[in-house]
């Protein structure tokens, strides 16, 4: 089956999951995203990479930060943006998403960035664009059920290169919800294919998947022996409807078992690093002592994140 | 129109014969096997150098979608597709809209059915009234109206005491029941199976556990009450080695899967393949490899086509939104010869599972074997030629199948229904 990401010449084509890219082309996003954070800090913020191209930003899930962030990354590549907000429109009206995307072609598209609450949807959309001859539109996958955000987990691992330089002598630990999150499956995919020797998962097991093992990783449900030595603690927010039903009793126990707290953070390395996505549950999942503390880079996070999303186009437009 | 059926390999799986000679169709029946019977003079004469003479066959399920669903497929175009597919006795499922649940409805279905003139239609009736699991079904007068089995396709009754009664009603008159094992709890908002796949493609999984648990239960009822109980589409290893304790302590219940579960597992799922969205979901390959050899032994009774024409609307969605089922009625055949072949099992064994075991399930006499005085129901096919599946060659109204694009083996020449030749390709 061939990898519907990249083209012939093993070119970034569509952005929809880090799981089976190559390190070459992770490391290639990483390497074009670093002169990229010099030019949100100049005075002319924009460059125009991506001037006269049409980028529609297609939310068919409600989010503001993640759409935002992407506005303002294919803003300072000079690209015409256009927010369409799903959620609220079409959809509702039983329009099906490849309607609504065959609208948005004839509007003359160039770049979909897509977010949908169904794992798999960008691959549709990718499929249909190939078949209906439209190969030239690139799909940036915004996070897609519990499947895959790509641009989060390639800002995350931007953010440990810049704080940790090499991969290949950390242990990292993703802690949470690995079940319902794509962060956490981006994250993993990447770290592995970076070279990172040891990936901890930690959580109560209700949270988390069954074979994880399969995808590399070390599992732990005690927080305490799976934050031990780790130099990257890369939290996941947990959603307050996981509260309702049977997989966790209440927050305030999985706060005492699974949040990260100062203490609990005293096991890992010194100089570890404490990430999050976004947004948080203060005294859910992490204490504010940490998410404020001297340890945190979640604010550079959101930084890196322009970043990371201007390389990611600039290089499906260069691709395609 | 007496017909001879020439030079061909006839396989009889109920004699488990395999034998060069002619066949001797008469007023829609076998008339002879071997020589012509005295006086008899052929109006037609089918040349099967090369092929095989099978009987017709046999399938356990095949969604036909009517009433109710006419968008995705009609009587006419199923029946089109059950020909091509050398099928010609089939049992549609009552997951109709409204489901099989009052003999009109029934007795209608039957009358269209005959009406069309190809395969035989023998409606399963629903087990509960609209198949809610609440109120059983007038199941003696849906045997009249020509029910052969009770079931709830795969929507389950929740309320282990309603289905415990239903068993026990049904047991009353030795009618069988059918039952898709699937826990409705476990299996809620699952769409693929709980493995490795699942979890890394972020799917929500279906443990086998939802399986073996519904298995555990019916077969417990069914010794309770004394059903005569058949495990319909099984998917898992798990599920078999408890229909064999089963077994092993005396109870009598057979068992199949659908065709699609001897070739996929769970990694076909691919790049969320969505025709790959399926009910029970493809489970791991070793599931399959262990489906694939109790098939072979016998551990498994029969295959069906699980036959679900699924429009294209309903199919081009994310994964998890897609409708379930692959059209299968065209697929039973080839499906099962590339399991022989591959698996290399003799064809008169393999033939078997879709032919007398099916009709035995079913409870028909007069089909699925070609006994001397049986129906004139045939199949003859090809069965080293390959033919590439696609959209322009099946006749069915779905188009939904993971196979488009693959050469399959087993093509089919020739089907009769009672004497009629009802398909030539």
């Amino acid at each position: 089956m061939l990898n519907p990401q990249l083209n012939a010449a093993g070119r970034l084509k569509h952005l929809i999951t880090l799981d089976g890219l190559p390190k070459d082309v992770l490391t290639e996003i990483l390497d074009t995203a670093a002169p990229f954070t010099e030019v949100s800090e100049r005075e002319v913020k924009k460059v125009p990479l991506l001037r006269g191209k049409s980028v529609f930003n297609i939310f068919f899930e409600n989010s503001t930060r993640t759409r935002t962030t992407f506005e303002i990354a294919a803003k300072r590549l000079s690209a015409d943006v256009i927010n369409l907000n799903v959620a609220t429109s079409s959809t509702n009206k039983g329009e099906t998403l490849l309607d609504t995307v065959d609208n948005l072609c004839a509007m003359g598209a160039d770049m979909f960035v897509m977010r949908h609450a169904s794992s798999g949807a960008p691959y549709l959309l990718a499929q249909h664009l190939r078949a209906t001859g439209r190969d030239h539109i690139s799909v940036v996958n915004a996070g897609d059920g519990r499947h895959a955000h790509p641009t989060q987990g390639l800002l995350d691992m931007y953010t440990i290169r810049h704080f940790k330089q090499d991969f290949t002598r950390l242990t990292v630990a993703v802690v949470g919800d690995v079940l319902h999150s794509r962060v956490a499956r981006s994250e993993i995919a990447a770290l592995t294919t970076l070279g990172v020797p040891e990936v901890r998962v930690i959580g109560p097991k209700t949270l988390l998947p069954g074979n994880l093992e399969g995808l590399g990783v070390r599992v732990f449900h005690d927080m305490n022996e799976g934050l031990r030595g780790v130099d990257v603690v890369m939290m996941l927010r947990l959603q307050n409807e996981r509260m309702q039903g049977a997989l966790l009793p209440s927050s305030q126990e999985y706060f005492k078992f699974y949040g990260l707290t100062a203490e609990k953070l005293e096991l890992a390395a010194k100089d570890a690093i404490v990430l999050h996505p976004g947004p948080m549950n203060r005294g859910v999942e992490i204490d504010s002592a940490v998410a404020d503390g001297k340890h945190a880079v979640i604010l550079p996070q959101v930084t890196f994140g322009i970043a990371v999303r201007m390389a990611v186009m600039s290089m499906l437009a260069a691709g395609n | 129109m007496n017909i001879q059926i020439k030079n061909g390999r006839v396989i009889d799986p109920a004699k488990q014969t395999e034998v060069q000679q002619d066949v001797f169709v008469a007023e829609g029946k076998i008339v002879a096997l071997g020589n012509a019977p005295a006086g008899f003079s052929a109006g037609r004469v089918i040349d099967a150098s090369g092929l095989i003479v099978a009987p017709g066959l046999v399938d356990l399920s095949a969604r036909l979608r009517e009433p109710g669903f006419e968008y995705r497929a009609t009587l006419e175009s199923e029946m089109q597709a059950a020909m091509a597919g050398g099928v010609t006795s089939l049992a549609c499922p009552p997951d109709t809209d409204p489901a099989l649940d009052e003999p009109g409805l029934v007795e209608m279905l039957c009358f269209r059915a005959k009406n069309l003139n190809c395969a035989h239609v023998y409606p399963v009736g629903a087990l509960t009234e609209k198949l809610e699991g609440r109120r059983i079904t007038e199941m003696a007068e849906l045997v009249e109206a020509g029910c052969v089995a009770f079931s709830q396709a795969n929507t389950p009754i929740a309320d282990t005491q309603v289905l415990m009664r239903a068993m026990q009603y049904a047991a009353t008159f030795d009618f069988r029941v059918w039952l898709q094992p699937i826990d409705p709890h476990l299996s809620k908002g699952g769409v693929a199976h709980d493995g490795v796949v699942s979890s890394r493609l972020g799917l929500a999984g279906i443990p086998v556990e939802a399986e073996t648990i519904a298995i555990e239960t019916y077969l417990r009822l069914a010794r309770r009450v004394g059903a005569k109980l058949h495990i319909t589409r099984i998917s898992s290893a798990d599920a078999l080695t408890s229909i064999e304790r089963a077994r092993a302590e005396g109870l009598d219940v057979t068992c199949d899967i659908a065709a699609h579960h001897l070739h996929l597992c769970e990694h076909d799922i691919g790049y969320f393949d969505p025709q790959c969205r399926v009910v029970p979901p493809l489970r791991s390959d070793r599931d399959r490899a262990v489906l694939r050899a109790a098939l072979a032994d016998g551990r498994i009774n029969a295959v069906c086509s699980d036959h679900t024409p699924v429009d294209d609307d309903g199919k081009q969605v994310p994964f998890s939104d897609a409708e379930i089922g692959m059209t299968g009625l065209e697929l039973l055949l080839p499906l099962i010869v590339k399991w022989a072949q591959e698996d290399k099992i003799p064809l008169v064994q393999a033939l078997g599972v879709i032919t007398n075991k099916a009709a035995g399930i079913m409870g028909i006499t007069k089909g699925g074997h070609l006994g001397v005085g049986a129906r004139a129901d045939v199949c003859i096919f090809d069965a080293d030629a390959e033919r590439v599946l696609t959209r322009e060659t099946l006749r069915s109204q779905g188009k939904n199948t993971p196979f488009l694009g693959l050469p399959l083996p087993g093509v089919v020449r020739y089907t009769m229904v009672e004497g009629r030749v009802m398909y030539e390709g």
